[in-house]
């Protein structure tokens, strides 16, 4: 069986290539194919049949572009559709009161990470210059009022403390008044998980809303909800008026169809996605870019600016410098680990690749980069300097220190033999600007 | 145990769910044809209820088989459902328990499930029923998770093991089942830390926990209890796949059944990996936990 809408939908366009025009019959067939792919990513069923219908409107009979086969047509019929349900390109943004503070409220079913997203969002904001202050109003589950003041702190955030003994209206009240004495611009109220039919609760949100009148009202979602997400999205929206929504736990594989179903039935935008379990791991969400994963062409852009984030900046410049000298050492080769190993666990990095997506965990070797990353620890400055020094007892010493064998360290030594050597192929590539070989195209540009 | 009122219960928990899709088919029961036209408010009604595209298609082609031999009614297609959706059913006893000692079970699941909350439920029902229960916080990776589970301790008035934040879960684990064999626990509840079933290292971690109890106390842990939201979809079924290779799942707690969600991916679960749900959660009290009727919860589907 399979388990993922972009595999499935590959599967579709295989059999769609290399044809001259989109015929009823293949039409058909592909479309009962992407159904069936797109409930098991659990879109739902009323936005699956809106999305199929449009499709099959635009897509029979179309002369084929030019540029493209008809696989690759229905493939963009299907894509400009699923970007138009999800709002289009570019990042919606937060909506900031023109007089501080900012009230933010994060809102939603049990479980579906509120806490957490609070805290992420915080640090995001805090990250861009804002000054937020977070207070939490889960009064009914046990130990999330604590649960949140501590993540705050490890995040390096203030959040408004209490002992949870007044109703969450008091609670708020109090915390706004204490985040604008101290001249905090944007606060994050964390309110408790509940049922979108349970009128009480919903009344005390209703309350919340009324008193401070919040910016943002953010709904949080799981991302692998089911069906139900049009029912309980579309209640909040209703009873509350959302203003966008935020789609947790997109680090594990389910293909997040709820968020069409979110944007279908309550028109707000999602705004950002959680991908981790690190308050880190908070993103601006792009349309585009969860609508190339689900149909499988890769994260290609995510993926390079999380490597620009984490890589930095005089680091490379310096490293450039190192390449083009050829000193790079064994020290610069562990920084380059290091670097890699910050982006985040490897799944997470080639996942984003195209045609990587089904890539597990286990099938990439993460503990080789931290054992690689012991090997060079065990060294000594000058060994890194000038790994030929490394003679016979020197290894004996440096397995010991790093727990490995003396054949693990061979074999690095091999292995850094062979990328320095594949360095200075490239560099001298360069130099007789060997760009129309296809070896460096940036220095033929540079000119 | 009084049967009946649980059953009511489970019928309360139940009584939306019931709503919905018998909207779809109560507007059937009284035709005297099945159309491709009621079939398809049936498929959507299915599908609503995450019952999957999979097993939906399987029903309707039952349906559809058997409406050409005879003439089906609404009431007769009510039966059909019913019985293709239970027959794919496995019938699995509860695991036997050690014959002597403490009887071990691990609660898992992904992060916001409802795992310390079930934990919590459960030692205070078994409380209830006489036993010497103990509740293990093995969760010391999410913040505050441990005074979350000791809260519930209280609650339930049950024995509580617990180590700092941040500490190996594996040590606190072994920890408690030599407390639990010295001090004569009936029961050991063990909350286990929120997992994405993709991140291999935190399921190598949960087998480990595992293989850690079994040291201790031989054949444990004896149930391992998977925790779903019954708001999830299609993906439950992918995350039990993953559990169960981490550690043998005995059974499926299902939670939050007392929104408008369905949790229909449970009867995949049951179907393909023979893992039946033991229990369902209906609320945030205490005793909002129900022992599990099947007859009861495919009636209460097809209301």
């Amino acid at each position: 069986m399979l388990d993922n809408l972009s595999e499935r939908l590959q599967g579709v366009f295989k059999k769609l290539r290399g044809q001259g025009r989109v015929s009823e019959a293949v039409l058909k067939e592909s479309l009962r194919e992407i159904r069936m792919a797109l409930l098991e990513a659990d879109v739902n069923i009323a936005v699956v049949k809106e999305l199929l219908s449009k499709v099959r409107e635009q897509a029979l009979g179309q002369e084929v572009l030019q540029s493209l086969s008809p696989g690759q047509q229905v493939i963009k019929i299907v894509r400009d559709e699923l970007l138009t349900l999800l709002g289009g390109e570019g990042a919606a943004k937060l909506d900031f009161a023109s007089k501080p503070p900012t009230v933010v409220m994060m809102v939603g079913l049990q479980g579906s990470g509120k806490t957490t997203s609070t805290v992420k969002l915080g640090k995001l904001l805090k990250k861009q210059g804002r000054y937020p202050y977070l207070i939490p109003a889960d009064i009914y589950r046990p130990a999330a009022i604590e649960q949140l003041v501590r993540l705050a702190e490890t995040a390096g955030l203030k959040a408004y403390e209490h002992d949870g003994s007044r109703t969450p209206l008091e609670i708020a009240r109090d915390g706004v008044v204490a985040a604008r004495k101290s001249g905090f611009d944007t606060v994050l109220i964390d309110t408790a998980g509940r049922l979108h039919i349970d009128d009480t609760l919903m009344a005390e949100l209703d309350g919340l809303k009324a008193e401070f009148g919040p910016q943002e009202i953010l709904f949080v979602a799981d991302s692998m909800t089911g069906q139900d997400a049009v029912r309980s999205a579309g209640e909040f929206h209703k009873a509350l008026g959302l203003t966008g929504a935020v789609l947790t736990k997109l680090d594990g594989d389910s293909r997040g169809g709820a968020a069409l179903s979110i944007r279908h039935v309550t028109g707000v935008p999602i705004k950002f996605v959680g991908t981790g379990e690190r308050p880190d791991d908070f993103e601006t969400f792009h349309p585009d870019r969860l609508v190339s994963r689900i149909l499988g062409m890769g994260d290609v852009i995510s993926l390079i600016e999380k490597a620009e984030e984490t890589i930095d900046e005089k680091e490379a410049v310096k490293l450039e410098q190192k390449l083009r000298k050829n000193t790079f050492d064994l020290e610069d080769f562990r920084d380059q680990l290091k670097m890699v190993r910050k982006m985040g666990p490897l799944s997470s990095v080639v996942g984003m690749l195209p045609g990587m997506g089904a890539v597990k965990e286990a099938d990439l070797d993460t503990g080789a980069l931290v054992r690689v990353i012991a090997i060079v620890d065990s060294m000594t400055p000058k060994e890194r300097q000038y790994p030929q020094i490394l003679n016979g007892k020197r290894k004996k010493r440096v397995a010991r220190g790093s727990g490995q064998s003396v054949q693990e360290i061979n074999r690095l030594l091999k292995q850094f033999a062979q990328i320095k050597k594949m360095m200075k192929t490239l560099q001298t590539q360069k130099k007789r600007g060997g760009g129309r070989r296809g070896g460096g195209k940036l220095p033929f540009f540079r000119k | 145990m009084a049967f009946a009122s649980l059953r009511k219960k489970l019928a309360q928990g139940l009584s939306r769910t019931r709503e919905s899709i018998s909207t779809g088919f109560q507007s059937m029961l009284g035709r005297k044809k099945i159309d491709e036209e009621s079939l398809e408010d049936l498929e959507a009604a299915m599908l609503s209820a995450d019952i999957g595209p999979l097993l939906t298609e399987q029903v309707l082609d039952e349906v559809r088989t058997r409406a050409r031999k005879e003439a089906v009614d609404g009431e007769g297609l009510r039966s059909i459902i019913k019985d293709v959706l239970m027959n794919g059913l496995p019938d699995v006893p509860e695991p036997a328990g050690p014959p002597s000692g403490p009887r071990v079970c691990f609660v898992v699941g992904i992060n916001g499930g409802g795992k310390t909350t079930s934990v919590g439920k459960l030692a205070a029902r078994h409380r209830a029923a006489g036993r010497k229960v103990m509740v293990v916080a093995a969760d010391t990776f999410r913040t505050a998770a441990i005074e979350q589970l000791e809260t519930w301790a209280t609650r339930a008035d049950v024995d509580l093991v617990k180590r700092d934040h941040g500490a190996d879960p594996s040590s606190v684990v072994f920890d408690a089942l030599e407390a639990a064999k010295a001090r004569g626990n009936d029961l050991v509840l063990v909350d286990t830390a929120g997992r994405l079933h993709t991140k291999s290292n935190l399921m190598n971690e949960l087998g480990k926990l595992a293989r850690v109890a079994a040291r201790v106390i031989p054949d444990a842990p004896h149930d391992v209890l998977l925790v779903v939201d019954a708001t999830t979809g299609q993906n439950g079924l992918t995350q039990a796949k993953e559990f169960s290779r981490a550690a043998a799942l005995t059974g499926v707690v299902l939670t939050k059944l007392d929104g408008t969600a369905k949790g229909g991916v449970a009867l995949s679960i049951h179907r393909e990996l023979g893992v039946p749900i033991r229990y369902v959660g209906v609320g945030e009290q205490v005793d909002d936990l129900l022992e599990f009727d099947r007859p009861g919860f495919v009636d209460s589907l097809l209301g």
